[in-house]
Formats: C-alpha cells, structure tokens, sequence
C-alpha cells in the first residue's frame, strides 16, 4: 500500500537557491516557504514567524535586492534569485551601517521584529535611491527629481514592519542616521533613474 | 496547506496550454494574495503554474501615447515609473496607497487586479459563503460587514473587490487584454469585475484556463488631471474603507470631462456615470461636485454598521474633485494633502 503520509514525487522538487551568495541544493516540498526554508533547513534564523501572512514584516530579506515578505513566497519558485537575509548584511565582523545605527539608537526592546526591520530598511534606501515614490510623497512633486527622505516618508515606507514594543521612534532615527551618512552603498542624494529597468 | 503539484512556463502559449492539461490548476504570480489563500484553506490548487518569467514585464509607451503594462510588472516599478506619474498619476498613487513597500515589490498588475476579498468569511473556512461555497450563505448580511458593500450587492454576497488600482484603471478607462484556449480578447476594466448577483462565486469575467497577459491605458488629454485619495482606519498598510480615483479636465472653469470611480463601496470598482453626467459640462465648482457625489450615491443601499461610507464616499469625492479642479500650477500643491 502507498503510504499516504508522503507527498508524491510530483508534489516535491529539488532545486538550487542563492542564499547569502551561496548555492543551497535542497529537495522540497512545494508548499515550503522561503522563510521555512531559511528557518528549518538552512538554521538562518534571523528572518522571523511573526504573522506568516505577510502582514507583520517580521520574515523580510531581500530578493534580488529588493525587500519582500519571506512568508508569502514558495522556495520553489526562488530558483535563480539572489535572496539576502540579516545574516548575510555583515561584511565578516563589520556589520552592515543599519545594523550599527540599530545598536547605537536602541531601535529595539524584545528584539524580535529587528531582522525584519534592518531588512526592509536596507530595502527601502535602494528604493529611495532608485527614485521610489511612496504614498506621502506630494501628488506634484516632480518624478525625475530624487526624493527627500524625510521623517514621514521614513514611517510610511517602513509601514510594512510592525513592532508590538512600539520602538519606532527609535527606529526612524536609526533609519535617518544612515540615510543621512549615505551609508547604505549609495551616496545620499544621488539617485538613480526612477522606474529604472522597467520602462 | 493541500500538496500540490508545481510547473514553470516561458510563454504565454505554454501557460495557457498547461493550465488546459492540468485541471485544478492555478497561476503563480507573485502569490501575495493567492499564497495567503492557500495557507487559509481556502484556494486549493492541485498545480501551480509559475507565470513569473513570461516576458510581461515592461511598461510600454505606445505610439497613439497611450501604455501598455505588462501583466508580471511589479506594483513598485508601475508606481514608480516615470511615465506613468507623469500622465496618469491616479494611478500611481493608488498603488502607493495599497500594501506594504515588501507587498508591491512582489506583487505583479495582473495579480493586484485577480485578488480577492477581504471578506472575513469569504478568508475563514468554519464560515458559510456563497463565494467561497456557493449556496452555503452569506453570514456578513448579518454579522461584521462594516468594511462591506453599499452598492450593488445581493442577497448572495455584500463583499467588496479591495484593489486600490482596479479603482484607478476604471477611472482611466484602461482595457484588460487575456489570453486563452480560444485565443486573445480585451475587456474594458469597468466590464471586468462583475457584480455579485447570483454567482458571488465569480469576481470578473475571466474564463477558465485564460491568462490576464497586459493592461492598455488610453492617451490621455492635455490638460487633464487626475489623482486617488483613500480613506482607511490607519494611515498605512490598511485596505480601503472607501476610496477615490477622478479623472477631471476644466477649461475656463467649466468640466469638460470628468471620470469618477470609488473603491470599497462594492464587489467592483465603482465607475460613477449619473456623477459623470452631472459634471459633464457643469462649472466646476463645489456645489457641482456634491450634486454629483449625490446623484451617484442616492443608489446606496448600506447594512447595519456601513452607511458611514455613503458620507464618506461624498465628502472625499467632493474634496478630490475640489482639489483637481483648483490647482492651476503643477508647481504649485495648492490646498490639497498628500492622498
């Protein structure tokens, strides 16, 4: 008889992702997440379970680059993208300048939202310095120059991290710190075109 | 979460053919929503066919100036791109007013436009719901249905469509291109989601097997303004109570067009056409807004804790209109706040 505990062959696939800039083979189930994958297979436990339903922010790396909610993406449908999580942001012991502004501002009490947090906020200067829009940006402003990371923009750009100890004073200055220094990889001010690749 | 079965697709014509061969099957996209289902119970496919590396995913500027937007385009990119702010900025900004920076960067057009309710019962599989079960009931009627419809619900169903986008493409007026076993079809965006009556089970016009491949923009008249405005119980990251996207041209303070349509008033975008024929060649004044707002919204029918939305619908439709038709100077923010 079958055992009906174990998913068909069809029903798993085994694949290579790009995690941290290493290649992770690995034999799935479909229905595994990135974040499960991150968490259960590879013990990269920075990115967090907070809702699973991509409403917290807790599970954000970056694919590609860009910040996206770990929980809502199949592994399976990862192959071939660059995936970063807070554990790949440091350069060897020097940690990445978010991560310091972090510590410096005690943007955090329990900690738990944090790697979501620093994720997303690495994500989110790129966006800056790629010309992004966000909702509190003025309906007139003019969409061929760079956008002035203000305290606002900051909390509506970030508004995709929930953190139930209520650091985000905190933690919009740590984000303004190094907004202001330019030290996300990109010098401050300088951007790229907007909606560059896509047009 | 069902097992299923997972295939990658490098063209349309493939897509379409394994979504044929594969019954039960669902395209993937960026999943944002359709994930989520899964997780929930409540979307149970048997395949999933990745359709994220067609070849959808640019924004097109056409030669009549019109923009094609691919289907795979990511909500960020299409907000973001230039173009697009430039001449159709309802829509950017109502994808500016959706999600979360990590949701819009994953989640695709085609995806935005085939999300489903919020409806907590449609989300919760204990509850009856006639679009999630057809005939098992709908429980909202009578239960928690403030973020629900006012307008052009049924007995059926009192669900509403929450794409903030979907608002922005029927006030412009945009097509929907598909593509299925039978071949290639545009749909007006206002035809596309369809009201609940008796198949709440349907949420647009799309057949089985098709494939949502690009969304077309009309060129838009000099002079033209346009802009989205949203109301919600937080200020970010929260779905629409009600929502406004207007498309309005004045010249020498008459209205020479205008289009209006509300989000979060009904089980599709609300294109407002008795607002439109009062505005239509009306001077633009307050007083002509709020008769137009009225006009559209007489036909309201709220529950028993919704009819809040009917004001609100008026009020922000009226200060949408109001602030469009008051800027002269693109340079100049005028009395509005950001949307």
């Amino acid at each position: 008889m079958e055992p009906t505990n174990q998913p068909a062959a069809e029903q798993r696939s085994a694949l290579v992702l790009h995690i941290n800039g290493t290649p992770q083979r690995l034999t799935l189930d479909h229905r595994t997440t990135l974040l499960d994958v991150l968490r259960e297979h590879l013990g990269l436990i920075g990115a967090k379970k907070g809702c699973d339903h991509g409403q917290c922010g807790a599970c954000t790396v970056l694919v590609d680059g860009r910040r996206a909610n770990s929980c809502l993406l199949l592994a399976v449908a990862q192959e071939e993208r660059q995936i970063t999580t807070v554990e790949g942001l440091a350069e060897g012991e020097r940690l990445h300048p978010l991560q310091e502004a972090f510590l410096e501002r005690d943007a955090l009490q329990c900690g738990y939202c944090t790697p979501g947090q620093i994720c997303s906020a690495v994500g989110m200067l790129r966006e800056v310095a790629d010309g992004f829009p966000s909702h509190v940006t003025p309906a007139t402003a003019d969409p061929t120059v760079p956008v002035e990371l203000s305290t606002d923009e900051i909390r509506e750009r970030m508004s995709g991290n929930l953190c139930r100890c209520g650091a985000y004073p905190r933690i919009v200055e740590a984000v303004e710190d190094v907004a202001a220094a330019g030290a996300d990889g990109h010098p401050a001010g300088a951007a790229g075109r907007p909606g560059q690749g896509v047009a | 979460m069902k097992p299923f079965g997972y295939l990658r697709v490098s063209s349309v014509e493939e897509a379409v053919r394994a979504a044929g061969e594969h019954p039960g099957a669902r395209f993937l996209a960026g999943g944002t929503n359709l994930v989520d289902l899964m997780k929930l119970g409540v979307e149970e496919p048997r395949t999933l066919i990745d359709v994220t590396r067609l070849p959808l995913d640019r924004i097109e500027e056409l030669p009549d100036g019109g923009v094609r937007i691919g289907a795979m385009v990511r909500n960020s990119d299409l907000a973001a791109s230039v173009p697009v702010r430039e001449r159709y900025p309802v829509l950017s900004q109502s994808l500016l007013a959706g999600a979360s920076g990590q949701l819009r960067n994953t989640a695709t057009t085609g995806g935005n436009l085939l999300q489903r309710t919020r409806c907590l019962y449609f989300q919760d599989t204990s509850k009856p719901c006639n679009k999630r079960l057809p005939g098992t009931g709908c429980p909202a009627r009578e239960g928690v249905h403030r973020d629900l419809a006012v307008l052009g619900h049924s007995q059926h169903c009192v669900a509403t469509q929450p794409s903030d986008m979907a608002v922005a493409l029927a006030a412009l007026d945009a097509t929907v291109h598909l593509h299925g076993p039978d071949g290639e079809r545009s749909v007006p965006a206002t035809d596309f989601h369809r009201l609940p009556d008796d198949h709440p089970e349907q949420d647009t016009v799309i057949r089985p097997g098709e494939l949502l491949t690009a969304i077309q923009l009309p060129p838009v008249a000099t002079g033209t303004r346009s802009r989205y405005r949203k109301a919600r119980d937080r200020a970010s990251y929260a779905f629409a109570l009600v929502s406004v996207g207007a498309v309005l041209d004045v010249r020498d303070g008459v209205v020479r067009r205008a289009a209006l349509a509300f989000g979060g008033l009904a089980h599709r975008p609300w294109r407002a056409r008795a607002a439109e024929e009062v505005l239509q060649g009306a001077p633009a004044t307050e007083d002509t807004f709020a008769r137009a707002a009225e006009a559209e919204l007489a036909a309201a029918r709220p529950l028993r804790d919704n009819g809040f939305k009917v004001p609100l619908a008026r009020n922000l439709a009226v200060g949408v209109l109001t602030d469009l038709a008051e800027i002269e100077d693109p340079a100049d923010p005028g009395p509005s706040r950001p949307a």
